[in-house]
């Protein structure tokens, strides 16, 4: 049986297209409306007001909680502050990544750490001796992702503490306890909030009546998954595959070829995958994972070929695309989009270090009219998107 | 002394776009504007406290993509919003409304009539590929068929293989869109009164047409080539309103090592033995350079700027003739809430798309019909969207921004416009809405009317003409703006137009500014 979040009450009398999509066994609205377009543009122009309950989430408190965490995930979570949050792949003994996620310092010694696939057997199984207490607490929590350039405007307008980027601090929003982090999937200005799965309904009542006079609107994974291409931010399953799915070694990936180098911190003196990552380093790893961006002309002219005008994907792709070099198959593409926004046709890709310098020309697979075709492509610095609001 | 390369006179889009191209290409390029802002009809300001308003023009489709991409429009911080749906409010209580979703189209479509629901999709790719038979013209200098300059038989005879390859029937059905009234060429496909009245109102927007005149057929189809994202057709506004448009073009432009002076009013092009040398400003100074380029339209520039005693008599006869005409004012409202139809009084995705009053065929005929007599329309067709619904940042959180165009509001108006004449169309407007929205005459916290002399004031355009001069048939392509000088020259060396009043006309879309950069570049104007 799928599960439905905490929300859907109230998602689900506002999705009027009756389009949802899985995530991790739920189900959340891939679209409100009957087409994704003003919601994929209200992240970028007003604001968004996301579900995303079905994010895996642990509590882990003790004396040794950081000492566990930090054991198992490549960033120095010993150095985090109280209220900071890290954004950290996590890897096997052999340095490849299994998932990726969020850990953010509550107190401390108390983390809340957020991933997209189960992990409380491997936190579990990595904390014998260890003084700590793991917690699933998947189904407790209720989360909202708050993202666009007005979502702090909203959050102000509820008397939410100003944050900085990737910082936790615990509020009262219409006098329901929430912690806010400012965090997000889509390179944007935004936030998310979390909060007991009681308060869920009262929770999105409040965002959404302080968001009204802000253009914000409910948003669904269509367009999440158009914004998160344009600030290159992968997914799991479909960017990479996490290493305890993996069927052959090419499938595997450690951080340094998903472009995740500066999360992995070899100072650290012991972490899961610390010394294979070590040695991958100073060999430097095979594969890159970059960004794409088509060259229109190219583009147009295989469509004008057809006698067609160009045709543009109006929501985000998640396949495999053969990427040529010399008439040479040398990597793949594994989702794209067009950006409305940028107005740029842009992939992510994975290629072999040779390839991966920005500016290298490439060409992509691409079928136009029944016809395999390949377009001119060429490496481009990740994130496409990077607004100064972000981080300001 | 400082030289230039090229000095555009008017910091207007088109001038904009056409400085970039030529400092992108290397040139040394200077920017002169009158007013205080550049943007020329594309700008925003702030009316009212609080409240930021696309002054003039307020939609963008038209851009050509290829500006967009060459000049990188978006890191230049231009963002297009979609418009996706058209509400036209009925006088009997009911609506007619254009939805982006094929479906809810359809069936909306179906409402009213069963067999435009079912014509819908064929005549939406007729015009698509109608479009795409024009897109070809719009980014070149227009050949003239009478010339005999090889350079120009050779476009000549590029662009008449290019029409041969056409199928038949839809050469056919680009003469009749030439040729014929917006409303006849509607009544061919549909029966919807509220649809064809929409639509024929793309037909008329800034001419001193009526839906069944002829050739108002063809200005449905310019404003078809809209393109937004590979789609015709498709309508969006600048986040931050149109200025951000100019803006964009204007960093661009900045980036490439333009540079842009405003409060810089040109008095004069310089012209000697034939030639044109510089501009004086009209605080006397003078400015010089080997090729001038005027972005005002044809009578400021020859008549103005130039001078008639410094060009030849048939030119300036021609340029005399050529027809502005102004038609429409703008409305501005700052409101303290949406409006509430009486057709759909609830908040709802309706109120993120554009309004429509344009009930009828027979509805805008009659407007026109006051406007023929040089009176301003008792019902006029308003053509209305609301920027701060998608995108906040133009009004205070909760209020909002509604910008009208009105038609018509002739610039010939009996008498002449004055001050009271100003408030009639502004209360003519108000109480014509309030038939539709009675929430909305209590909902305005602020006003602002432009009349046609408003705009020509202000900006500059002659007669308040939004496109520099009419879209008719008779000064598109080859005549823009008058027969033999339509490739962005003039009579005088050195002297060239980039501006709406030349070919493909205006629209906030760039194509003139840079074909006349091309033109200029090639040495071929």
């Amino acid at each position: 049986m799928l599960k439905t979040t905490p929300f859907h009450e109230r998602t689900s009398a506002l999705c009027v297209s009756h389009a949802w999509r899985r995530w991790a066994g739920h189900v959340v609205a891939s679209s409100y409306e009957l087409t994704h377009e003003r919601e994929y543009h209200v992240i970028r122009s007003a604001a968004a007001l996301f579900d995303v309950s079905p994010l895996c989430k642990y509590l882990v408190r003790g004396r040794d909680a950081a000492r566990l965490l930090d054991l198992i995930v490549t960033r120095n979570v010993h150095k985090a502050a109280v209220g900071q949050v890290l954004y950290t792949p996590w890897c096997d003994h052999a340095g490849k990544v299994i998932d990726d996620g969020t850990v953010a310092r509550l107190d401390e010694t108390t983390f809340r750490m957020t991933s997209a696939e189960p992990n409380l057997r491997w936190l579990q199984d990595n904390a014998t001796g260890l003084e700590v207490n793991i917690a699933d607490i998947s189904n407790g929590i209720a989360a909202l992702s708050l993202q666009g350039p007005m979502a702090w405007s909203i959050l102000q307008s509820l008397g939410a503490p100003a944050l900085k980027y990737f910082r936790i601090a615990a509020a009262s929003l219409g006098g329901i306890a929430v912690t806010v982090s400012r965090t997000g999937y889509t390179g944007d200005l935004g936030f998310e909030i979390w909060t007991d799965a009681a308060n869920a309904l009262p929770l999105w009542d409040v965002v959404m009546a302080a968001g009204r006079p802000y253009g914000m609107m409910p948003t669904g994974l269509l367009a999440l998954d158009m914004a998160r291409i344009e600030a290159g931010l992968m997914l799991i399953d479909v960017d990479y595959v996490p290493a305890n799915k993996a069927l052959i070694p090419s499938q595997l990936s450690s951080p340094y070829e998903l472009d995740l180098a500066w999360t992995v911190n070899l100072d650290k003196e012991r972490f899961i995958g610390r010394d294979a990552l070590a040695r991958e380093k100073a060999a430097g790893p095979a594969w890159q994972f970059v960004g794409i961006e088509l060259e229109w002309n190219s583009l147009e002219r295989l469509y004008a070929d057809a006698g067609l005008a160009t045709r543009l994907p109006n929501a985000a792709w998640r396949m495999s695309v053969p990427l040529y070099a010399d008439r040479e198959q040398i990597g793949y593409c594994t989702s794209g989009a067009w950006s409305p926004l940028l107005k740029k046709y842009i992939a992510l890709a994975h290629v072999p270090t040779r390839w991966a310098a920005p500016g290298t020309a490439l060409e992509m697979e691409m079928t136009v009219e029944h016809r395999r075709k390949r377009t001119a492509a060429r490496v481009v610095k990740k994130p496409f998107f990077d607004p100064p609001r972000k981080r300001a | 002394m400082k030289r230039y390369d090229a000095i555009i006179v008017g910091g207007g889009h088109n001038g904009l776009t056409c400085a970039a191209y030529l400092a992108r290409a290397g040139r040394k390029v200077l920017v002169l504007e009158r007013r205080e802002r550049v943007g020329g009809a594309a700008v925003s300001e702030e009316v009212f406290p609080g409240f930021r308003f696309s002054v003039f023009s307020y939609v963008v489709s038209l851009l050509r993509p290829e500006i967009i991409r060459e000049l990188e429009l978006p890191r230049h911080g231009l963002q297009i919003l979609p418009l996706e749906s058209t509400l036209t409010p009925l006088p009997n209580g009911d609506y007619f409304a254009q939805w982006s979703d094929h479906d809810q189209n359809r069936r909306e479509l179906a409402r009213h009539s069963q067999r435009d629901a079912e014509a819908y999709d064929e005549f939406g790719l007729l015009l698509h590929r109608m479009a795409r038979a024009i897109k070809p013209l719009l980014g070149v200098a227009p050949p003239d068929p009478t010339s005999l300059d090889p350079r120009e038989l050779w476009d000549l005879w590029r662009l008449g293989r290019y029409f041969r390859e056409l199928p038949e029937k839809d050469l056919y059905a680009l003469w009749k869109l030439l040729t014929m009234s917006a409303a006849d060429y509607l009544d061919e496909w549909f029966d919807g009164e509220a649809l064809k009245g929409t639509k024929s109102a793309s037909g008329i927007i800034g001419t001193m047409l009526g839906p069944r005149s002829p050739g108002t057929a063809y200005v449905l189809l310019h404003h078809y080539m809209g393109e937004l994202d590979g789609v015709f057709r498709a309508w969006g506004f600048a986040r931050g309103g149109n200025g951000s448009v100019s803006a964009a073009i204007a960093a661009a432009a900045q980036a490439h090592g333009a540079e842009i002076r405003t409060q810089a009013p040109v008095a004069k092009v310089l012209v000697s033995g034939g030639r044109a040398s510089g501009v004086v400003l009209e605080n006397g100074e003078e400015l010089y350079g080997p090729a001038i380029v005027s972005g005002a339209d044809p009578r400021r520039t020859f008549l103005g700027l130039v001078g008639e005693g410094q060009l030849p008599d048939d030119f300036v006869a021609s340029i005399k003739r050529y027809k502005f005409r102004g038609s429409s004012a703008k409305v501005n409202l700052a409101l303290a809430e949406p409006p509430r139809f009486t057709c759909l009084p609830e908040p709802g995705p309706h109120l993120r798309g554009a309004f429509s009053i344009s009930p009828s065929v027979d509805y805008l005929e009659h407007a026109y019909d006051d406007a023929k007599y040089g009176e301003i329309s008792r019902r006029p067709y308003m053509d209305i969207i609301m920027p701060s619904m998608l995108d906040p940042s133009m009004a205070p959180p909760g209020k909002h921004v509604m910008s009208i165009f009105v038609q018509y509001a002739p610039y010939h108006l009996n008498g002449g416009w004055n001050d009271a004449r100003r408030e009639e169309l502004g209360n003519t407007v108000v109480s014509t809405l309030a038939e539709y929205a009675p929430n909305l005459p209590n909902a305005i916290l602020h006003r602002q009317v432009i009349t046609p002399a408003d705009i020509e004031r202000i900006v500059g355009l002659s007669e308040g003409n939004i496109f520099q001069g009419e879209l008719s048939l008779q000064q598109m392509f080859f005549l823009r703006p008058a027969p033999a000088w339509a490739r962005y020259r003039t009579p005088i060396r050195g002297l060239f137009q980039c501006g709406s009043g030349t070919h493909p006309g205006g629209g906030v879309m760039g194509a003139a500014g840079r074909n006349a950069a091309m033109a200029i570049l090639e040495g071929r104007a």
